[in-house]
């Protein structure tokens, strides 16, 4: 831990004082590793002391003191301080942090060397997070040899040259000099590599060696920047998201966020499928079924059935073979042989493999997001601190218009007002009737909403039950009823969701359990895939006329009738959770229907620009304070738990536990879908141990229970030793901001004592 | 990459490249921007590294920055003589850290130099009354204003001086993670 400074006084400058007896404050021997440091600063800052008083006079109110602690006389406080007084105060090293180039340049040389050395351990003032740059200053400062600005600046320039180029770039970025300085710095660091590389070229054995690794990782960064610059210019809607972060701000700016991060999630889904499945069979198409094909009328768009059903946008169209390319008679009029050029193509495997693949990577890359913006906006030991966090960081920068500009303004006056009456109030007596009937109104509002969730649960249950009864072959059930949607803008949020996911739980049960069971000679798959459009294009809809009568219609009217000049608010929330499932139905479908995540993206691009223009025309930014940053945590966690979650355990079922309808689709003659997996394992060790080494691994590691034993319980000691890591910190921040505190009492003890030795020997004189 | 265009040598927009959070095309882009700020003063060609200032009433009439009401202790942190009349260089600095690659403790660092409006290393409580003035455009009556700085000074100020170091400072960003988007200005 960091030791006080054994505190010099050096009083050099003022000659009287040489002829005073000395007293035991008056130490005139000095430590040698701080003359030079002091003498230089108050060199520099000797005018700098003097502006300090000027300017602190200027300045109005003096340090309020922080309850009953000491207060700082300080030199804002007194009028004539002695000039040694202000000096030394001038030239502490906190006070140098920040102003001085020199203080950034020794504090970033010591980054880059803890960088270069690779200290395992970081000290307890850490290296990126927590920033105590008075610490990490002592190292350089504190050097017997105390350096010149120059000096160390050649030693940063030293240490810079020695790291790898993305790493000097990463240090160069991030340091808080100007963009010229950073320049001069970068160039220096070049031509000193330049020069080291000619001396090892002369010296070393294989002298090529290095300039080949330096030129293949320059080659390499450039190419990283192309990269990086097409993908920028890719970027789409950077204007329109410009515009809408400028008029509206942060909060209404991250549903859009959230609708491309969608649309990322949807094109990573359907990659791997359109290459793999669709695009394989479509190339090969397989014998034309028996009877008729419908024509292809307009309807089938909406209700996904008709010609539809015949494409390979169902799971019934694929093939359940090993795919050949179409053999070419040989020139000599001979037949096709058995053995063809082409690669052959087990559909049933590829389909099984990439579905589940496509999961697997989207699972890993939510779990990554969702931990992503977890470490974001999570902090060890965060207390409140809402009135600085309000002062500081609740205006937003993106803001542009006057009207925007202005909102922006009322609503952190009214939320300052708010948080000071939050104050004030806490400090009165609370009334405990108040509390309860507060509690008991939530409440009451909760059981309303659950016990009408449980009322659509069972309507929805009771009719699918009925269907199966009439035979649902006859008719095509209407999906109306599963809708259950209930307009946004009644601001249900989390209510809305339990009633919609419970309600596909439902549909989910029935569909697995109840319709194989009656639809066993038919393709049921092609059922559930059918479902499943529908109900998106259902979902739509709903979203349609939600934002044409929850904004267009509510504005015309408050407009109108009401003469009122607000326009509606933006109901984020509302949004945000229609999204989310919208993308829960697309992930429940994509085994049944594989091109359903292109018609997911068609329908969040429509989305997009529907949305973005109601925003324009007819919204307000909302009135209250909203965390973006865990706002989109909280999205990003719904997104991965009820929802991909759910859609994981369907799939998981489906594949594992219900038998495939008979007549169509690839997995038609199995009794499982798993089972082509099997299949194909047992097919590679009958061949032989040579061909494979994948039958040893299915037999001892998806087959066996053991390997699952270990790997949950390896993660469980994970997580216990995550948790009591976050314990200990938790301690250790309370223990470091008891020192904190204390160290300041320190120092306005020393402050106040040091004035008044001045002030002694000033009035003794 | 084509480089067709004839501002800036290859040297100079490489070294763009890597010292700001910028791609080459963005650079291009904020460069016409800053041109067109100043049509008549800002030459074509920056080959030759000319000593151009656009004043402040230029850079504080941008509409990124017109109705943001820290735009003069904006421009004079990121000027080189704190007055407020930046060149190329510090045009570029300013949107680098403003943009939403830069790192939380960069942003921290400037963000601390803005609000320390008498620029003597501290946010002292003058400098929390004119922040907080400026944030409610003066609709806030001083009583009010005494109180919320006072209150900022009891959450924030560790070592209990009266005023906030820098120190501070990035201990209370730290626990405000919206910190890294409203820091943010979008060009």
């Amino acid at each position: 831990m960091a030791q006080p400074l054994p505190f010099v006084l050096n009083v050099p400058e003022i000659p009287e004082d040489h002829d005073r007896e000395p007293s035991p404050y008056d130490e005139s021997e000095v430590h040698d590793s701080f003359h030079q440091l002091i003498q230089e600063q108050s060199q520099c800052v000797a005018e700098e002391g003097l502006e300090l008083r000027q300017r602190g006079l200027g300045a109005a109110a003096p340090g309020t003191s922080g309850g009953g602690r000491q207060a700082l006389v300080g030199p804002e406080d007194a009028a004539a301080h002695s000039t040694a007084t202000l000096r030394i105060l001038a030239s502490m090293p906190s006070r140098t942090i920040g102003r001085s180039r020199g203080a950034i340049i020794s504090q970033y040389y010591n980054r880059t060397v803890r960088l270069r050395r690779r200290v395992s351990r970081p000290q307890l003032g850490g290296v990126g997070r927590s920033a105590r740059p008075s610490l990490r200053l002592y190292d350089l400062e504190l050097d017997p040899a105390a350096l010149e600005e120059e000096e160390k600046r050649s030693l940063l320039v030293k240490e810079l040259q020695s790291l790898t180029v993305a790493q000097r770039g990463h240090m160069l970025k991030g340091m808080p000099l100007g963009l010229a300085e950073k320049r001069s710095l970068r160039e220096e660091s070049r031509t000193l590599t330049g020069k080291h590389r000619e001396r090892r070229g002369r010296r070393g054995l294989f002298p090529c060696c290095g300039w080949l690794r330096d030129t293949c990782v320059l080659a390499l960064h450039g190419l990283g920047l192309w990269l990086l610059a097409g993908l920028h210019g890719l970027k789409p809607w950077r204007y329109a998201l410009k515009r809408i972060g400028g008029q509206f701000g942060s909060s209404v700016l991250s549903y859009f966020l959230f609708l491309k991060t969608l649309l990322a999630f949807n094109a990573l889904l359907l990659l791997p499928v359109l290459a793999l499945v669709v695009g394989v069979q479509a190339a090969f198409p397989p014998p034309a079924s028996p009877g008729p094909v419908p024509a292809f009328t307009g309807l089938e768009l909406l209700t996904g059935g008709g010609r539809l059903t015949h494409t390979v946008m169902y799971y019934g169209y694929y093939s359940n073979s090993t795919l050949n390319p179409p053999c070419v008679p040989a020139p000599d009029g001979g037949q096709c042989g058995r053995e063809t050029d082409g690669l052959p193509y087990n559909m049933p495997l590829a389909y099984l493999f990439t579905v589940g693949g496509a999961f697997f990577i989207t699972c890993i890359t939510l779990v990554y997001s969702m931990s992503h913006s977890f470490g974001e906006s999570y902090r060890v030991g965060s207390t409140s601190g809402v009135h600085a966090i309000t002062v500081f960081c609740s205006w937003d920068h993106k803001v542009t218009q006057r009207r925007a500009s202005r909102l922006q303004h009322d609503n952190i006056r009214t939320h300052l007002k708010e948080l000071l009456a939050e104050g004030q109030l806490r400090q009165g007596p609370r009334s405990v009737c108040g509390r309860l009937r507060q509690v008991a109104v939530l409440g009451l509002v909760w059981l309303l909403c659950l016990a009408i969730t449980l009322g659509c649960t069972v309507a929805v249950y009771a009719f699918s039950e009925l269907m199966i009864q009439v035979r649902a072959g006859s008719g095509r059930p209407p999906g109306l009823w599963a809708g259950g949607q209930t307009p946004a803008s009644l601001g249900m949020g989390p209510r809305n969701l339990i009633l919609k996911m419970v309600i596909l739980g439902i549909l989910c049960y029935h569909w697995l359990g109840r319709r194989v069971g009656a639809l066993r000679d038919q393709c049921w798959e092609n059922f559930v895939g059918q479902e499943l459009y529908r109900l998106m294009v259902l979902d739509f809809i709903f979203i349609l006329l939600d934002t044409l009568f929850g904004e267009l219609v509510w504005r015309l009217i408050s407009e109108r009738k009401l003469k009122r000049k607000e326009k509606p608010e933006f109901d984020i929330a509302g949004n945000v959770l229609e999204l989310i499932y919208g993308q829960t139905l697309t992930w429940l479908g994509v085994l049944f229907a594989p091109l359903l995540p292109a018609v997911q993206i068609i329908k969040l691009v429509f989305l997009f620009y529907i949305k973005k223009t109601s925003l324009m025309a007819n919204c307000q930014a909302p009135r209250r304070p909203w965390l973006a940053s865990h706002m989109s945590t909280v999205f990003i966690s719904l997104l991965c738990f009820p929802s991909f979650l759910g859609a994981a355990v369907f799939l998981c079922y489906a594949v594992w536990q219900v038998k495939p309808s008979g007549t169509c689709g690839p997995f038609r003659t199995l009794d499982t879908m798993y089972e082509a997996g099997k299949v194909w394992v047992r097919r590679l060790e009958k061949a032989g141990p040579r061909v494979s080494w994948l039958p040893w691994v299915h037999r001892y590691l998806v087959e066996n229970t053991f390997p699952v034993y270990l790997v949950s319980a390896l993660l469980l000691a994970v997580i216990y030793l995550n948790i009591q890591v976050v314990k200990g910190q938790r301690k250790v921040i309370c223990l470091l901001r008891e020192q904190i505190s204390n160290e300041g009492e320190d120092k306005i003890f020393l402050i106040n004592k040091l004035h008044s030795v001045y002030e002694k020997k000033e009035r003794s004189r | 990459m084509g480089n067709k265009q004839t501002v800036f040598t290859h040297e100079q927009l490489e070294a763009y490249q890597d010292c700001t959070f910028f791609t080459r095309k963005e650079i291009m882009r904020l460069f016409y921007r800053y041109q067109d700020l100043a049509p008549q003063l800002v030459p074509l060609d920056y080959t030759s590294c000319p000593d151009v200032k656009v004043p402040y009433e230029l850079i504080g009439s941008m509409p990124e920055l017109k109705d943001n009401p820290f735009r003069q202790r904006i421009a004079q942190v990121f000027s080189d003589d704190g007055d407020g009349h930046m060149t190329l260089d510090n045009f570029l600095d300013m949107f680098s850290v403003m943009s939403e690659m830069a790192p939380r403790d960069l942003k921290a660092y400037y963000a601390f130099k803005i609000y320390d409006f008498n620029d003597d290393g501290y946010i002292c409580a003058w400098d929390l009354e004119q922040t907080v003035t400026k944030l409610t455009r003066g609709e806030l009556s001083a009583e009010e204003v005494s109180l919320v700085c006072e209150k900022v000074l009891g959450e924030a100020d560790g070592d209990h001086d009266g005023r906030l170091s820098l120190e501070d400072f990035q201990n209370m960003i730290l626990r405000a993670p919206d910190f890294l988007s409203t820091f943010h200005i979008r060009i």
